[in-house]
């Protein structure tokens, strides 16, 4: 009578363990950050593209604006293809466009900028990447959407697609 | 026996290079390191990737311990960012307690199959 | 392109064969006749035809025949002979066709070696062997033919990747699989004993062969693994708790409980329920990491690429044999009534039933570390991750308690002991310990508690595996060699770990570092071609604080088949340390980055672990010289 117990405690207890494993195969075992939850931004300094002056973090969401933090660099092909989206986006009043010019050459930065157009209204010189990592970056490109309460309320990980352009614009209006 | 005593006292004490800087290459940034994961690779600490993501965490870590913020500290602020996932060391909370606590129970659980089915105690 | 032809309907002709022999055995089963040759004869071509297609897969890399999609995935014209060799079983489709070689291998071993043992046993083991060998014959030829044809052939592959190319890593798949493998043939002649009723002494004497076979293969393959990580990965370390390192360390520390089981079971007759339940749980952890590598489950370096397909049979077989196991046991197991079950607590038994729980309970920690976040996820939506602070945490403590119980249990008699035997080592331990930990205490500040005790446990075994080995010469000498192996291994590994340290610096060429234990000379830099990459070689001149100075030449190479960075460490090794550097290129800068390691007491790490191997091939020795 225990050894039927046992076998049917046993047999059930694979039985579970068949089915976490047969739904763990068919999904996606890379990590997608949770994307969705509303974040404070932390505080940083940052250095400006142009000027080189220090510029502290709180100092860049000031306006009642939603604001696009998208990480950037000339060595990035992404990047290359995601900036015609981002020129786009620029031309709309609601949001103001942060670039974060990630571990790249300056020379380099600003060529890419001067053949393909600026549309952030300031650009942070990420020299080390840690701006990036401060802002909570996985890498590049990244583009980080910002709501009026200064919370990060979206994150897309690699180049912006059209799917995510329409939701970029619904969150604006 | 009581020579090999001896022997292994005088071994200890007199090798000089024993006293390696211990101190020194316990550097907390390295320790720290160790405990954080590269979340680009496949499965490597950020101390031992030479990624983009590692090397700049590894910069900004330094800076937090400048920052004068404690091991502790640095692993919260990493949490807030970036999930549970980064730290190596699963803390014990509601969701890692079984983690914890499983093998210690099947510890214990054989122990007490072994004292029951096996032992007749008698010293 | 004969060539694959010749591989895959050699495929189907063993899985022909792996058929065919079912029913001429089941019959034999039936009948008088002692063991129908006719089985031995088919279970060797099925070998065979494993072989030829083996073989015509190597030869297919040699000749570099990029109209096999596995060759052309794999493998490249610039790759050196060896590399293109080794690199047959270095992907998913040539490792299996390397598992199907190991189980049909061993299976016409098996039926050799058990000349003289009854034939209901030896059939049912072939039976159950089978229907694995069966089944991966279908997983083959199903899901990872390594002999798919590409048209238009292309004229070149896509590489290896290149940290691949390296002697320890070549041999490390077939010496681990011997292995891991291996075990197949303890699960299946498992639950063959439990039909033939053959759980008794002669079944554990022809056992005990194969599972210190399995372990001693295990042992080194894991070895070499560890090695392998060491010298090519570039960070000096050589184990990382890794999700597939704990896949090949769980099957081993199984094998281990059993090969120490099997002794009370060849001995006194008792533990048979208990040895059945770890020979059938060695495979299934064994099936159950191919399973979580080949899936695309695991987050890991090492895994293969992931294939849902793949993942699914794999599941489904595994789990196939699983409640096979279960049926099996709780429906055919009939436990001996033995009078005198029941052990002493002073005994040997008893010191191997200790054992036993300790391993089991490492054991466990290593699998639920490794499976718990997959069972998370999926139940709850959280990602965490399990790395060395929860294992060394769980593991370390305990490990102090088994380390004490290894010295104490060899000096147990058999059924019974007085406690006088073990008094004197008692007594000398606390002395021991005393007097060590206060001097490690105070002379090495950072050392803690834990770390301090384990190390005097560790000494401690050493010391008395020593004082036994004197005092019984040559009786048990592969327990002396292994259990002197494993003290040893403990004790390199802590002490590595408290006097190891390293620097790492930005250096460009001719510029000087100054730390704590001397000052590194950025000497020079050299271009070179290699075979089939550009490399960079650093020189480092590295002075330290005795003026002893040390010439290191770590390289930087570039591959172009695939396109990959790597860097390869310079390591000088001595008994007493490693003295290891990697540099890395920081990216468009002329700064490289510098590591600098003093690894101490390193290659102690190794030797232990082959003395620990060493210990269970004498056991071999011992036999042939006995007879």
């Amino acid at each position: 009578m225990k050894n039927k117990l046992l076998l049917l405690f046993l047999f059930a207890f694979f039985i579970f363990c068949f089915f976490i494993f047969y739904k763990s195969v068919n999904t996606d075992s890379s990590y997608k950050p949770n994307e969705n939850l509303e974040k404070k931004i932390n505080n940083f300094i940052a250095e400006d593209f142009f000027s080189g002056d220090k510029i502290e973090s709180q100092e860049l969401f000031k306006n009642n604006k939603f604001y696009i933090v998208n990480i950037w660099a000339a060595w990035c092909r992404p990047c290359r293809e995601e900036h015609p989206k981002l020129m786009e986006l620029s031309k709309n009043q609601n949001v103001q466009l942060i670039g974060i010019n990630y571990r790249d050459n300056k020379k380099k930065a600003k060529q890419f900028i001067e053949d393909y157009g600026n549309p952030f209204s300031l650009i942070l010189y990420d020299k080390k990447g840690t701006v990036a990592i401060e802002l909570g970056a996985y890498g590049i490109p990244e583009t980080f959407i910002i709501n009026k309460d200064k919370k990060i309320v979206k994150k897309y990980l690699g180049a912006l697609t059209d799917q995510n352009l329409k939701e970029i614009y619904s969150t604006l209006k | 026996m009581k020579k090999l005593i001896c022997y292994l006292l005088i071994f200890f004490l007199s090798n000089n290079s024993l006293s390696y800087s211990i101190e020194n290459e316990r550097n907390s940034k390295n320790e720290i390191s160790k405990n954080i994961r590269c979340l680009i690779c496949q499965g490597q600490s950020i101390y031992d990737s030479q990624s983009d993501f590692a090397i700049s965490m590894k910069i900004v870590i330094e800076k937090k311990i400048i920052e004068g913020l404690t091991e502790d500290e640095i692993y919260d602020y990493l949490k807030n960012q970036y999930g549970q996932w980064i730290l190596y060391d699963p803390e014990l909370n509601k969701k890692t307690f079984i983690l914890w606590i499983l093998p210690i129970l099947l510890f214990l659980l054989g122990g007490a199959i072994i004292v029951k089915k096996i032992l007749i105690k008698k010293i | 392109m004969l060539i694959s032809q010749i591989g895959y309907y050699s495929l189907v002709l063993g899985l022909i064969f792996s058929i065919l022999i079912i029913p001429v055995s089941i019959k034999n089963l039936n009948n008088d006749i002692k063991f129908d040759s006719r089985i031995f004869s088919i279970s060797f071509l099925q070998f065979i035809f494993v072989l030829i297609s083996f073989l015509s897969l190597i030869f297919s890399f040699i000749y570099s025949d990029f109209s096999n999609e596995t060759v052309y995935n794999n493998s490249h014209t610039s790759k050196p002979l060896f590399y293109k060799i080794s690199g047959t079983w270095g992907n998913h489709e040539g490792s299996l066709l390397l598992w199907l070689l190991v189980l049909t291998l061993f299976i016409f071993l098996f039926l050799i070696q058990s000349k003289n043992q009854p034939k209901k046993y030896k059939i049912l083991t072939l039976l159950f062997q089978q229907i694995i060998i069966i089944g991966f014959f279908l997983f083959v030829i199903k899901t990872s033919n390594p002999f798919n044809y590409l048209f238009p052939i292309p004229a070149e592959g896509l590489g290896l990747n290149p940290i691949l190319q390296d002697p320890a890593l070549a041999i490390h798949p077939p010496i681990l699989y011997l292995g891991y493998v291996g075990s197949s043939i303890i699960f299946s002649s498992s639950l063959a004993a439990i039909l033939a009723n053959y759980i008794n002494q002669s079944w554990a004497k022809s056992i005990k062969f194969w599972i210190l076979v399995s372990w001693i293969f295990l042992t080194f393959g894991i070895m070499l693994g560890s090695i392998w990580a060491y010298y090519e990965l570039g960070w000096g370390g050589f184990w990382f708790w890794d999700p597939v390192e704990n896949i090949s360390l769980m099957p081993w520390l199984s094998l281990t409980a059993l090969l120490h089981c099997i002794l009370v079971l060849e001995k006194k007759f008792s533990l048979g329920s208990w040895t059945i339940i770890l020979s059938i749980s060695t495979f299934i952890l064994s099936m159950s990491g191919t399973f979580l590598v080949r899936s695309g489950i695991l987050n890991s370096v090492h895994t293969f690429a992931n294939d849902p397909e793949r993942g699914l049979f794999i599941l489904f077989f595994l789990f196939s044999l699983i409640f096979l196991s279960l049926i099996i046991f709780f429906g055919f197991y009939k436990e001996k009534q033995i009078p005198n079950q029941k052990f002493f607590l002073f005994s040997k038994e008893t010191s191997i039933v200790v054992n036993n729980w300790f391993i089991m309970y490492f054991l466990s920690v290593i699998l639920i570390g490794t499976v718990y976040p997959i069972f998370l996820d999926i139940l709850s939506n959280d990602k965490i991750s399990v790395g060395p602070p929860f294992y060394n945490k769980l593991i370390l403590p305990f490990l102090i308690l088994f380390l004490f119980f290894m010295t104490i249990g060899p000096s147990l008699n058999w059924i019974r002991s007085d406690f006088k035997k073990i008094k004197n080592k008692l007594l000398i331990y606390f002395i021991f310990s005393f007097l060590i930990c206060l001097l490690i205490f105070y002379n090495i500040s950072s050392l803690n508690l834990i770390s301090s005790i384990l190390l005097l446990s560790a000494a401690y075994l050493f010391y008395f595996t020593i004082m036994d080995f004197f005092k019984n010469k040559f009786t048990n000498i592969s327990q002396s060699i292994s259990h002197l192996g494993f003290s040893l291994l403990v004790i390199s590994i802590l002490l590595n770990s408290i006097f190891s340290n390293e620097v790492s610096m930005n250096l460009k060429l001719g510029e000087k570092f100054k730390f704590q234990n001397g000052v590194i000379l950025f000497e020079s830099l050299k271009k070179r071609q290699g075979s089939n990459y550009e490399s960079l070689i650093g020189t480092f001149r590295i002075k330290d604080n005795k003026n002893k100075i040390t010439i290191l030449n770590p390289e930087i190479r570039i591959y172009d088949q695939p396109e990959t960075i790597t860097s390869e460490a310079d390591i000088k090794t001595t008994l007493y340390s490693d003295k290891f550097i990697v540099m890395n290129l920081v990216s468009k800068d002329e700064y490289f980055n510098v590591r600098y390691q003093i690894k101490s007491f390193m290659i102690w790490i190794w030797i232990s672990g082959i003395l620990i191997a060493i210990g269970g091939m004498s056991t071999f020795l011992r036999r042939s010289y006995e007879k």
